[in-house]
């Protein structure tokens, strides 16, 4: 009994460990990011007794040193206890999605399989849709119980937009739903072990490209990130909902922001990227078309497997970095057109058209 | 379900349920709204419904409770400083909580006179709760009214759009 509970904790730790640790990492790589878009050198400053050549080891400890070593300043007029509140709202819906993205199969040892999921939970992608429906309120929140206009601007702009985008994103999650016949995400996963004609994976983005690039967007939009940061503004909202914070509470917003970077990323691996599948990778090692197969103990094909995960979640937050620093800011009528004018009848025809088609296969 | 752990459950609800009404601050007020639906939400994981915890959490907690918060904040609504409702509102709400607590007390203290020879306790089925077990059900027992309830969200969807546009003279 304990032990089953001691995995799951352990499970749990080390998937709050990486993500936390992802984020920090990811603060690094969009300082390097920026600095290589704009052509210039940059997060060079921090350097521990002049060693500065570990910049992502320096930065990663400077950041969270330098925010909690900060003044916690609060300003005389907010809702003290909303105020408190409102960055840990933030974080815990963002943080707790994780719990149902697999990251490995299920793993063998002796007699107990393990299943390399925090949460395996029969509705997950709908605990996926519950839990960014539970993000708005960090944003309202802080917005409201800042007591400032500015702040109150950013909470409002940011609960339109997010409740705007939720739609096109559930409705090309219902695509994929279709596709695979399961809300279970490791059951996705492991459809998408299959291959195509004997040699191509048969990963969801080639099944629903339309439904990828709108969940893409939507994804982006619910993190609140540049094109689509106008809950922050800086030009015109100085940052947004979060203006009257400081020190670790401005870093718990800071890191929520780069957590969901993770979780879309995660997200879209899981769904039309295969997850932690590799390609031509079974249980017990590689088998390739050709007939050549490489057999492989399970231990190195777990590895292989969570490492797959692992690099294909990283490129998906690399590549949304990267659209950080090349897009503009939308405008505020050209955001909410794209999101109810745009995303949302093209979520509706593929799921019109994923219907036709999955009755035609079915005959 | 654990009777400890409803009865937690029970007694949070009952004071955030509380904390709706007497909070004077329409924001705390609709926060607390929340969190009763969101332990609401917990109470039907407990009890193995994860489809019907999901469903109000996303749709409840979600969705309809921002949307009371967007127009309060929008609308900036402050704190009541009366904060006491008409003489006749506030006989109208006891008329009907009594009514209400007639209702559950008759539910609670006789199960088995509604129809449903187990009543409260016992194991459920296997599958009982998942997607497939409510939509089974859904699809072939409850489809006519499925159905029709759809046309009913279009009229709605419909009447909100023909508001939207007509042109204010």
């Amino acid at each position: 009994m304990w032990i089953e509970v001691l995995i799951a904790l352990i499970k749990a730790s080390a998937i709050v460990g990486m993500i936390v640790g992802l984020a920090g990492m990811l603060g690094w790589v969009e300082r390097k990011g920026s600095a290589l878009i704009q052509d210039r050198i940059g997060a060079n400053r921090a350097s521990i007794f002049g060693f500065a050549g570990a910049g992502l080891i320096n930065t990663m400890m400077a950041d969270p040193l330098k925010f909690f070593t900060k003044e916690d300043i609060v300003p005389a007029r907010v809702d003290r206890l909303l105020h408190t509140l409102a960055p840990c709202v933030a974080m815990f819906p963002v943080l707790a999605t994780f719990a149902v993205i697999p990251f490995g199969d299920v793993l063998q040892v002796g007699e107990r399989s393990i299943n390399l999921q925090v949460a395996p939970l029969n509705i997950g992608i709908l605990y996926v849709l519950a839990m960014a429906g539970l993000a708005v309120y960090g944003v309202v929140l802080a917005g409201w119980a800042s007591n400032d206009r500015l702040s109150l601007l950013g909470g409002i702009r940011g609960s339109a937009q997010m409740i705007s985008y939720e739609v096109g994103m559930g409705l090309s999650i219902v695509a994929m739903v279709m596709t695979y016949g399961t809300l279970d995400l490791q059951a996705m996963v492991r459809a998408q072990g299959h291959l195509i004609g004997g040699w191509l994976p048969a990963w969801g983005v080639l099944y629903q490209p339309l439904a990828f690039l709108i969940f893409l967007c939507a994804g982006i939009a619910e993190s609140k990130r540049v094109p689509f940061d106008l809950p922050e503004g800086e030009s015109e909202l100085v940052s947004g909902y979060f203006t009257e914070y400081s020190g670790i509470k401005y870093l718990m917003f800071f890191m929520t922001d780069f957590i969901e970077i993770a979780v879309i990323a995660g997200l879209i691996t899981t769904m039309f990227f295969g997850g932690w599948q590799v390609p031509y990778l079974m249980r017990d090692g590689f088998h390739f078309p050709g007939g050549a197969a490489v057999l492989l103990p399970q231990v190195i094909v777990a590895v292989l497997q969570i490492g797959s995960f692992m690099v294909k979640v990283f490129f998906f937050c690399w590549f949304q970095i990267m659209i950080r620093w090349t897009l503009p800011r939308l405008r505020y009528d050209t955001l909410m057109r794209l999101g109810w004018k745009g995303l949302l009848p093209a979520a509706l025809l593929n799921i019109l058209a994923t219907a036709v088609i999955a009755l035609a296969v079915q005959g | 379900m654990n009777p400890l752990l409803f009865g937690i459950l029970a007694l949070l609800m009952i004071a955030s349920a509380l904390g709706v009404v007497l909070l004077h601050s329409p924001v705390r007020s609709a926060l607390s709204l929340v969190m009763t639906l969101f332990l609401l939400a917990v109470t039907f994981l407990f009890l193995d419904a994860y489809l019907v915890a999901a469903l109000q959490v996303v749709v409840y907690a979600g969705a309809i409770m921002v949307l009371f918060l967007f127009v309060i904040m929008l609308l900036n609504l402050q704190a009541d400083p009366q904060g006491m409702a008409k003489v006749g509102v506030r006989f109208a709400a006891v008329l009907l909580a009594s009514l209400f607590l007639l209702a559950a007390v008759r539910f609670f203290v006789a199960p088995a006179a509604l129809g449903s020879g187990t009543g409260m306790g016992g194991t459920p089925p296997a599958g009982f709760g998942s997607v497939e077990a409510v939509a089974e059900r859904l699809f072939t027992h409850s489809l006519f009214a499925f159905e029709v309830t759809s046309v009913l969200l279009l009229v709605a969807i419909i009447g909100a759009v023909v508001l939207a546009k007509r042109k204010l003279v």
